[in-house]
C-alpha cells in the first residue's frame, strides 16, 4: 500500500538528511519527495510518498514525529485531498508532428514552454495518474528527456496542516 | 556589566549552569583555545587514555548517578573514536552530551587536517546533533542540548565546536529552550490506565516485564508497591535489573535468552503482559511470532514509537514510568497469592538457576557468588559476553542504579571505562567490573586514568582464556571448531599488566584463593585487578537457542570429560606459553 504524509520541518540545514537518513536505517522505502517553503519562513514542508503496510506507516509517522526538527506529522488520506505533480517533458517534434502534440497538450491543459525545429517542452501538472498517461501518449513521437517532481498533497475543506 | 566572553569561556559557563562537575575527555589540536578555558575553571576534567574510554566513563557515571554525563574529544579521529560510546548510550537510552571539536568553519568540508564529518557520522545513533556554526549559538545550542539528554526517552546529544567558535568573542545570554518540535510525553492518559487497571485486575496470570525504562524514570519503588499490591510476578530484562529487588518472592529474575527457565516459562503460560520501559527487543522475546501466545499486552513506554514497533498492544500507555505506575497502583485493589503464585513457585523449586560446584578448579559462577557475598551492596559493571550474562544471574540485584551494563549495542570494553565513571559518581561505593579476559583488553589502557585519578575501581576478570560467548556457541552449534576464540596464549599476565600501571594485581587459581583475593582487593584503596582462572569449558546456561520459543530453554548439558580436557589442554598450553613451565 502506498501512503502520503506530509512532514512539517524547521528550514535547517541537515534536515533531510536526517529524514533522508531515517528512511534508509529503518528500512522504510521513500516513493517520492518533494520539499519546499511554506508561508512561515521558518519551516519546510515535505510531501512522502511511502510504501507499506498499515504497522509500516504508524512507524514512520512515530520515528518522523521523534526527530527534534520535525514539527508535525499527518497522512494525507487519498479520498480526502488533492495531489499534484508536474513535469516537464521534451519532445521530438518537427513541422509535421507539431500539430498533433500540441492537441495532446491541450487536451492534457498542459502549457508548451519551449520550441526548436526539432523539439518541444510540454508542462503538465496533474495527479500521477494524468501524468502517466501523457507521457504515454507522448513516447509515439519520442521523449528526449524528462524530469517529474515528486508528489505535493492537501486535504480538502477547511481542515489545515501547519505548523 | 558586560558579559563579554571567549566562546570556549561560553561553553565552560554553559556547562557549569547545567550543573555540570566531571567531564571526561582527550584534548587535541582544534579543542586548544578551550581546554585552555578548562585549564582556568574549576570543572574537574578527567584525563583518559582513548577517547572510548570518555565516552563509557561519561555513559557509566550518567547510570550511576542519574546526571547528563558529558564527553570530550578532538576533530578527526577523537571525534570516530567516540562513536562506539555514542551508539552504545543511544542503544541504553543513556543521558549525554558529547563534545567534539571541529576544524575552523571557513575549512568544513575542505577536507582539512583531522576534520571528519562527526554529525553526518553520529546521525543515526543520537538522539540529537549540532554543528556550531556561531559563538552566539552557544548557550542555546548548550541548553537545548541537556534538555533533549535527558528528557524524556534519554539519549545521547553531540554538539561539534568548529575552532574558531571557540576564539570568538561573544555576550552571554542564557535562552529558555524553545524546541517547536520536541513535547516528550510525560502525562498519561487516564483512560489507559483504567483499562490497563481493569486488564490487570481480571487476569489469572499476569506477568510484569520490566525493563531499562523503570530504571531511567526512577520508577522503581512505584514498580514495587504495585506489584506487591496485586502478587504479581516480575521479571526484569538485562536493563531492567536491580528495578525489582530479587530476593523478593515476587522475583522471577531476568527473562529472554539466557533469563531463568520459571520467567520465560511465566511469560509463555501468562494471560496478561504488563510491559513497563521495555522493547521485547529479540534476545527477550525469542521466535517473536511465539511470544506469550495467550497473553493480552499493556505496554508502558515514554516513547510512542516503541508502543506497536514489535509486538501488537492491547493496551497502549504512552507516558513516564513513574507516572503510570503511581496511577494504576491506586487504581488497582489488593489482590492476594493465587494458583498463579503457587504454579511459578513450583518452577522455582524445581528449575533454580544452578551450576556445579567444583573443589578443584574456579567455577565463574562462584566468583559471582562470593562477589555478592563479600560486597553486596557493590556497584557492578560488566563487559559483555559470559561474564556478563553470569553477573546477571549469579549476583542478587537489588538496587537499579547498582548494575551497570551494556544491554542494546553489546560493548565489549564497556565494562572497564563505565566502572571509572560509576565510581566518580558514586565515591561512596564500591565498583566491581565482571570482565572476561577478552573484553578487558578492549579498553585496558584505562588503567592509567584509574591509577593516575585515584579510583579506586576493581575488576574481576572471569579469565577463561577463550571469548567464551562465542566459543560457547561454536561448541554448540559449529561441531566444537573454535575458529579464532582461544586466546590464552595471546593474552596478557594481568597481574604484572596491574603493576604496570601501578594498580595492584592478585590472582586465584583455586576455590579456596578466591574469597581472599576479594577481600584483599576490597580493602585496599588503589585500583585492582583480580585474575580468576576459571574453568574454559564453562556455560552460559539455561539458553533459549537463536529463534527458538521462550519455553524451549535447555539446560546446557556439561560437556563430555573428553571435550573438558581437551579444553583444558588447549589452555594449559596457551598458560605455558605465557608463564613458563613452573605456572604461575
Amino acid at each position: 500500500m502506498r501512503h502520503t504524509i506530509a512532514v512539517i520541518v524547521e528550514n535547517k540545514s541537515g534536515v533531510l538528511t536526517r529524514i533522508a537518513g531515517l528512511f534508509s536505517r529503518r528500512s522504510f522505502n521513500i516513493d517520492s519527495l518533494s520539499v519546499g517553503a511554506t508561508d512561515n519562513p521558518d519551516y519546510s514542508r515535505m510531501t512522502i510518498t511511502v510504501e507499506g503496510d498499515k504497522d509500516v506507516l504508524e512507524q514512520v509517522i512515530k520515528q518522523l514525529s521523534k526527530l527534534i526538527n520535525v514539527i508535525r506529522v499527518s497522512e494525507l488520506v487519498p479520498s480526502e485531498s488533492v495531489e499534484r505533480e508536474l513535469a516537464v517533458i521534451k519532445v521530438t517534434a518537427d513541422k509535421d508532428t507539431r500539430g498533433e502534440i500540441m492537441q495532446i497538450a491541450n487536451i492534457f491543459r498542459a502549457k508548451v514552454i519551449d520550441v526548436s525545429a526539432r523539439s518541444m517542452i510540454i508542462e503538465v501538472t496533474g495527479d500521477e495518474e494524468k501524468i502517466n498517461a501523457i507521457v504515454q501518449l507522448l513516447r509515439q513521437f519520442g521523449i528526449k528527456e524528462m524530469a517529474r517532481t515528486g508528489k505535493v498533497s492537501m486535504v480538502r475543506g477547511t481542515r489545515v496542516i501547519k505548523a | 556589566m558586560s558579559n563579554k566572553m571567549t566562546g570556549a569561556q561560553a561553553v565552560l559557563e554553559c556547562l557549569k549552569r547545567e550543573g555540570v562537575d566531571v567531564v571526561f575527555g582527550l584534548p587535541g589540536g582544534v579543542l586548544l583555545p578551550l581546554y585552555d578555558a578548562i585549564y582556568q575553571s574549576d570543572i574537574r576534567h578527567i584525563l583518559v587514555r582513548h577517547e572510548q574510554g570518555a565516552a563509557h566513563m561519561a555513559d557509566g557515571y550518567a547510570r550511576a548517578t542519574g546526571n547528563v554525563g558529558v564527553c570530550i574529544a578532538t576533530s578527526g579521529p577523537g571525534a570516530t573514536n567516540l562513536v562506539t560510546g555514542i551508539a552504545n548510550a543511544y542503544m541504553d537510552s543513556v543521558p549525554m552530551v558529547a563534545i567534539t571539536g571541529q576544524v575552523n568553519t571557513w575549512l568544513i568540508g575542505k577536507d582539512a587536517f583531522q576534520e571528519a564529518d562527526i554529525t553526518g557520522i553520529t546521525l543515526p545513533i543520537t538522539k540529537h546533533n549540532y554543528l556550531l556554526r556561531s559563538a552566539k549559538d552557544i548557550s542555546r545550542v548548550f541548553r537545548e542540548a541537556f534538555y533533549i539528554a535527558r528528557t524524556g526517552r534519554p539519549g545521547p546529544v553531540l554538539i561539534d565546536l568548529p575552532r574558531d567558535v571557540t576564539v570568538d568573542e561573544v555576550e552571554f545570554t542564557w535562552p529558555e529552550v524553545n524546541l517547536p518540535g520536541y513535547h516528550p510525553s510525560v502525562k498519561v492518559h487516564e483512560m489507559q490506565i483504567k483499562k490497563a487497571a481493569r486488564a490487570l485486575m481480571e487476569a489469572q496470570r499476569p506477568v510484569i516485564y520490566v525493563g531499562g525504562g523503570v530504571k531511567l524514570a526512577g520508577a522503581h519503588k512505584s514498580l514495587f508497591d504495585l506489584a506487591t499490591k496485586i502478587n504479581a510476578p516480575v521479571t526484569t530484562t538485562l536493563m531492567g535489573i536491580g528495578c525489582f529487588p530479587e530476593d523478593h518472592p515476587l522475583s522471577l529474575g531476568m527473562l529472554g535468552m539466557h533469563g531463568t527457565k520459571y520467567a520465560n516459562y511465566a511469560i509463555q503460560e501468562s494471560d496478561l503482559i504488563l510491559a513497563v520501559g521495555a522493547r521485547f527487543d529479540d534476545r527477550v522475546t525469542g521466535k517473536i511470532s511465539s511470544f506469550a501466545p495467550h497473553a493480552k499486552i499493556v505496554h508502558i513506554d515514554v516513547d510512542p514509537a516503541e508502543v506497536g514497533k514489535n509486538v501488537r498492544v492491547d493496551i497502549p500507555v504512552v507516558g513516564d514510568a513513574k507516572n503510570a505506575l503511581m496511577a494504576l497502583e491506586k487504581e488497582v485493589q489488593p489482590k492476594p497469592r493465587s494458583a498463579w503464585n503457587e504454579k511459578i513457585d513450583g518452577w522455582k523449586r524445581d528449575y533454580p538457576l544452578t551450576y556445579i560446584p567444583d573443589m578443584n578448579i574456579i567455577k565463574p559462577q562462584f566468583v559471582i557468588e562470593k562477589l555478592c557475598q563479600l560486597a553486596p551492596d557493590a556497584i557492578i559493571t560488566t563487559e559483555v559476553g559470559q561474564n556478563q550474562m553470569w553477573a546477571a544471574q549469579f549476583f542478587v540485584h537489588k538496587d537499579p542504579q547498582k548494575f551497570i551494563s551494556s544491554g542494546g549495542l553489546g560493548t565489549m570494553g564497556y565494562g572497564f571505562p563505565a566502572a571509572i565513571g560509576a565510581k566518580i559518581g558514586r565515591p561512596e561505593c564500591d565498583v566491581i567490573d565482571i570482565a572476561g579476559d577478552g573484553s578487558f583488553l578492549m579498553n585496558s589502557q584505562e588503567l592509567a586514568t584509574a591509577v593516575v585519578n585515584d579510583i579506586p575501581v576493581k575488576v574481576a576478570i572471569l579469565n577463561n582464556g577463550c571469548l567464551g560467548m562465542v566459543r560457547q556457541w561454536q561448541e554448540l552449534f559449529f561441531e566444537k571448531r573454535y575458529s579464532a576464540t582461544i586466546l590464552g596464549r595471546t593474552s596478557p599476565d594481568f597481574v604484572k599488566l596491574a603493576e604496570a600501571y601501578g594498580a595492584m594485581g592478585l590472582r586465584a587459581t583455586k576455590p579456596s584463593e578466591v574469597e581472599p583475593v576479594i577481600r584483599a582487593a576490597l580493602a585496599t584503596d588503589r585500583p585492582v585487578i583480580m585474575d580468576f582462572i576459571v574453568n574454559p569449558a564453562e556455560k552460559v546456561s539455561p539458553m533459549v537457542p537463536a529463534g527458538a520459543t521462550l519455553s524451549e530453554i535447555l539446560e546446557l548439558e556439561w560437556c563430555e570429560e573428553g571435550h573438558i580436557s581437551h579444553l583444558e589442554k588447549v589452555y594449559a598450553d596457551a598458560r605455558k606459553a605465557i608463564f613458563g613451565e613452573e605456572g604461575y
